[in-house]
C-alpha cells in the first residue's frame, strides 16, 4: 500500500508519544489530586503545575513542527465521515492541549494562587484576581479535562481501529520507529 | 466492508478491552470506586450541613474584616529558613481577622474563637500565607475527625440544637477534642483581636541556606497587654463587639505582634495539631507584624483569596500533619463555591460604627 510508506517527521512522532504519556499522566494526576484531602494531593499538585506548563511549551513546538510539513494523507478509501472525524478530533486535541494549561494558569491567577513551578521559580499571573472568574475557570478546567479524556479515548480507539482492523498504514504513520 | 472473521472479532474485542481498561483506570484515579476516600467536597459539605449555606461567604470563618500592614524581619529567622521574608527588611502584608464558624452574621459572643490570616509577599513575589487561631492547638487531629465533628455537632432539624447523644458519642471517641473544649471553657481568652496570641496550629518544615531542616510552629505574640474576656457577659455583648473594638483601636494607631518561631525537639509530635509541644522549646523572635489599616471585606483584598497554609516560599514546607493538605484542598473548594455565588453584604459593612472607622 502506498500510504503505508508515509510517516510524520521523526521529531513530530517523538513529540506525539512524549506528549501522549504526559497528557494521560496529567489527566490521571488531575482527577486524583482533586478527589482527596490526603498528603498525596500536595505532591500531585506540585507535579501538576510544572507538567502543565511543559505540555503548553511542547504543544507550541508541536504546532510549529506540524505546520512545517504536510501530514501524510489519509487513505483514499477512508469514508468521508471518518476523514472529517479525524480532522475535527485532531483540531479538538490541539485546541485542548493549549486550552487546559492556559485555563489552569489563568484560573490560579484569578484565585490569587502563586504559579509555582519549583522552588522559588514561579510564573507571572495571567489575569486579574477575581473569585467569580476563578470559580468559572475552575469548573471549566474540569469540564475541558473530561472532554480531553473522551477525545483521547476516541483517538486511541480510532488509532487501534486503523492498526488492527483496517491495517491501512495510518497507525504506522505515527509510530516512533521506521 | 470486511468479512467478519474470528480474528476480526478478537481484534475488535481487544480494542474494546483496552478502552475500557483506560476508562476504569481513570475512574479509579478519580475515586469513583473508592466511596471511603475523603474528598475536600465531603468536608465542605459537612460545614454546610453544620452551619447552613450562606452564598458568597467562606464556609468557615465566614465573618471577617480585611487588614493591611507590614512585616519587618530582624534577620534572626535566616538561621531557620532561607525564605526571603526573614532577611532584614519589611514586606507588605494583607490579611483578615475573623471569628470561628460558618455563620457570616453570627454575634461575636457566640463562638469565642479569634483568628488572623495573613499573606506576606516577598520582594521576589513569593508568598507566605497562613491562617492562625488564638488556640495553641486544634480540636481534631485528622480531616476525617474534622468532618465527623461537624456532622456530630450539626443542629438537629427537629430541635435546632446538636443532638447531645451524637456529640457525646463523638467526644468519647475523641478525648483530644474533649480536652480542647475543656481548655476553651477554662482558659482565659483574649478580650480583643488586638491582645490575642495567634498560633500556626500545624507544624511546618523550615530549611535554612545551609540545607538544615527543622520542624517548627510559630505564633504572633501581641504587644497589646493581655486582658481576659469576661465569659459571663457573652450573651449580652453587642453582636460585632470584637470587630468594633479592633477598628476603634486601629483608629488610635497601629497594632503590633512579634512573630515567634518555636523549634521542635526530636520526638515532638509534628503530625498532630492536637498535641502541644513542651514549653521549654527554643523560641526565636523573627520580626514584627504591624497592622495599621482595616477595611470591610467589600473594599479589601482579603475576600478574593484563600489563606491556604501550603502557599509557602522556598525555605518552608509542609510537615506530615494530615490537616495541612486538607486545609489547602478545602479552602480551594470553598473559594470555587463562593466565587460562583452572589455575595451578600459582610456583617462589618452593615455595622455603622465599623463603616465609619474603616473607610
Amino acid at each position: 500500500m502506498k500510504a503505508a510508506a508515509a510517516q510524520f517527521p521523526l521529531a513530530l512522532r517523538l513529540v506525539h508519544w512524549l506528549m501522549a504519556a504526559m497528557i494521560v499522566a496529567m489527566l490521571f494526576i488531575g482527577v486524583g489530586m482533586v478527589s482527596t484531602v490526603s498528603e498525596m494531593r500536595t505532591w500531585l499538585i506540585d507535579l501538576h503545575k510544572p507538567l502543565g506548563i511543559l505540555i503548553l511549551c511542547l504543544a507550541a513546538l508541536r504546532v510549529c513542527l506540524r505546520l512545517m510539513r504536510p501530514a501524510p494523507p489519509l487513505p483514499d478509501d477512508l469514508p468521508i465521515w471518518q476523514k472529517a472525524a479525524a480532522y475535527a478530533s485532531h483540531l479538538v486535541l490541539y485546541a485542548l492541549m493549549f486550552a487546559l494549561p492556559l485555563v489552569g494558569w489563568t484560573m490560579l491567577s484569578a484565585g490569587g494562587y502563586p504559579i509555582v513551578l519549583f522552588g522559588s521559580i514561579h510564573l507571572p499571573p495571567l489575569g486579574p484576581v477575581d473569585p467569580t472568574l476563578f470559580s468559572l475557570l475552575r469548573r471549566a478546567h474540569t469540564l475541558l479535562a473530561f472532554l480531553l479524556f473522551l477525545t483521547i479515548l476516541t483517538h486511541l480507539g480510532a488509532a487501534l481501529f486503523h492498526a488492527w482492523i483496517r491495517r491501512d498504514g495510518v497507525f504506522r504513520s505515527m509510530v516512533p520507529w521506521r | 466492508m470486511k468479512r467478519v472473521t474470528p480474528t476480526l472479532v478478537i481484534r475488535l474485542a481487544a480494542i474494546g478491552v483496552i478502552l475500557l481498561a483506560v476508562t476504569a483506570g481513570f475512574a479509579f484515579a478519580a475515586g469513583w470506586f473508592s466511596p471511603d476516600r475523603l474528598s475536600p467536597r465531603d468536608i465542605v459539605d459537612s460545614l454546610q450541613i453544620h452551619d447552613g449555606l450562606h452564598p458568597g461567604f467562606r464556609r468557615a470563618h465566614a465573618k471577617g474584616l480585611c487588614i493591611e500592614g507590614r512585616f519587618l524581619a530582624n534577620g534572626n529567622g535566616t538561621a531557620l529558613s532561607k525564605a526571603g521574608v526573614f532577611t532584614p527588611g519589611d514586606v507588605p502584608v494583607i490579611g483578615r481577622l475573623s471569628t470561628g464558624g460558618g455563620l457570616p452574621y453570627a454575634p461575636d459572643g457566640r463562638l469565642v474563637f479569634h483568628a488572623i490570616a495573613l499573606s506576606l509577599t516577598q520582594a521576589n513575589g513569593e508568598q507566605w500565607r497562613m491562617a492562625m487561631d488564638d488556640t495553641p492547638i486544634f480540636l481534631v487531629a485528622t480531616p476525617q475527625a474534622f468532618r465527623d465533628f461537624q456532622l456530630a455537632t450539626a443542629p438537629d432539624p427537629g430541635t435546632g440544637k446538636p443532638d447531645p447523644v451524637r456529640t457525646a458519642d463523638f467526644l468519647v471517641h475523641h478525648p483530644e477534642t474533649r480536652a480542647f473544649m475543656e481548655w476553651m471553657r477554662d482558659a482565659p481568652l483574649p478580650s480583643s483581636f488586638a491582645n490575642g496570641t495567634y498560633y500556626s496550629i500545624n507544624a511546618f518544615r523550615f530549611t535554612n541556606a545551609a540545607g538544615e531542616t527543622r520542624f517548627v510552629r510559630w505564633s504572633l505574640v501581641p504587644e497589646t497587654p493581655f486582658t481576659a474576656l469576661d465569659k459571663s457577659t457573652l450573651a449580652s455583648v453587642p453582636p460585632d463587639f470584637l470587630f468594633d473594638d479592633v477598628v476603634q483601636r486601629l483608629r488610635q494607631g497601629p497594632l503590633r505582634w512579634h512573630m515567634v518561631v518555636t523549634v521542635a525537639a526530636p520526638g515532638d509530635p509534628v503530625d498532630d495539631a492536637t498535641k502541644p509541644w513542651p514549653s521549654d522549646r527554643p523560641q526565636v523572635d523573627v520580626g514584627t507584624l504591624t497592622i495599621d489599616r482595616a477595611s470591610i471585606e467589600e473594599d479589601g483584598a482579603c475576600r478574593n483569596i484563600t489563606f491556604d497554609p501550603l502557599i509557602l516560599p522556598a525555605g518552608m514546607a509542609s510537615s506530615d500533619d494530615p490537616l495541612l493538605a486538607a486545609r489547602s484542598a478545602v479552602y480551594a473548594v470553598s473559594l470555587t463555591r463562593r466565587g460562583g455565588e452572589p455575595a451578600g453584604p459582610s456583617a462589618a459593612s452593615k455595622d455603622p460604627a465599623i463603616r465609619k472607622a474603616a473607610p
